[in-house]
């Protein structure tokens, strides 16, 4: 089962994890990613802002992409959105699958394409103003290596 | 059409979303941006520069060259910065 979510409130990785796995014994791991608001530079907030129907639209497109890839058993994704402080999470992948390598991979491709494809903007809050995060180029060479993974099979 | 605004594109023109007609002579993205950037200073800060927008017709991401028509939904982003 895949659950998709977009959600202000925090989320409680164990309990995620346990929701993945329950009821199943094919289930041999979970691979996960949680990632954080980095308090840099004097981050004093962080919002962040998406285009609801799309994000689901584009995360569910490549929870499917990652399954015609990999033998995956089971996908989580929560982002949250609105204004978060530094060290808040921000974002869940977790994976099931019945061995690790499949994991691994299909969580890293999924948390590669959430950067680059899924619409999600932050704006970061500082003592000296707000400002828009600027999209990162190595961002972007991250995702297009699992194309090219893919164009040379 | 439903034109939707997203980031600092929204901040520039002031509204997040409205509705229009598609306008005569205008039938694809880069002549929408062409239509919208004479509409008034907001817009025209905001499509100042197409290369820093990326757009999504129906809630697919879309290049500027794709046709559209008057029940397309239409949205002008920055590149994504989620995750």
């Amino acid at each position: 089962m895949n659950s998709i979510r977009i959600q202000t409130e925090d989320f409680d990785v164990t309990a995620e994890c346990d929701a993945l796995a329950s009821d199943r014994s094919d289930i041999g791991a979970v691979v996960t990613f949680t990632g954080c608001a980095r308090g840099d530079d004097n981050l004093s907030a962080l919002t962040i802002e998406h285009y609801p129907g799309m994000t689901e639209r584009e995360i569910a497109k490549h929870i499917s992409e990652s399954e015609t890839r990999w033998p995956i058993l089971g996908v989580t994704i929560i982002h949250r959105i609105g204004r978060l402080a530094p060290g808040d999470r921000i974002v869940l992948v977790a994976v099931a699958s019945g061995h690790r390598a499949a994991a691994f991979r299909a969580a890293e491709f999924l948390m590669d394409y959430l950067k680059t494809a899924a619409p999600f903007w932050k704006q970061e809050e500082r003592c000296s103003g707000t400002s828009w995060v600027e999209a990162r180029e190595h961002d972007a060479r991250a995702a297009v290596r699992w194309r090219d993974e893919f164009n040379n099979c | 059409m439903k034109v939707l605004y997203f980031a600092w594109v929204r901040q520039k023109i002031g509204t997040g979303e409205e509705h229009l007609a598609l306008p005569a002579g205008v039938t694809t993205i880069a002549e929408l941006i062409g239509f919208l950037r004479m509409r008034g200073n907001g817009y025209a800060e905001a499509f100042e520069n197409p290369g820093m927008l990326r757009a999504a017709v129906n809630q697919e991401h879309t290049l500027f060259d794709k046709n559209i028509c008057d029940t397309d939904e239409i949205a002008f982003f920055p590149p994504v910065t989620g995750g």
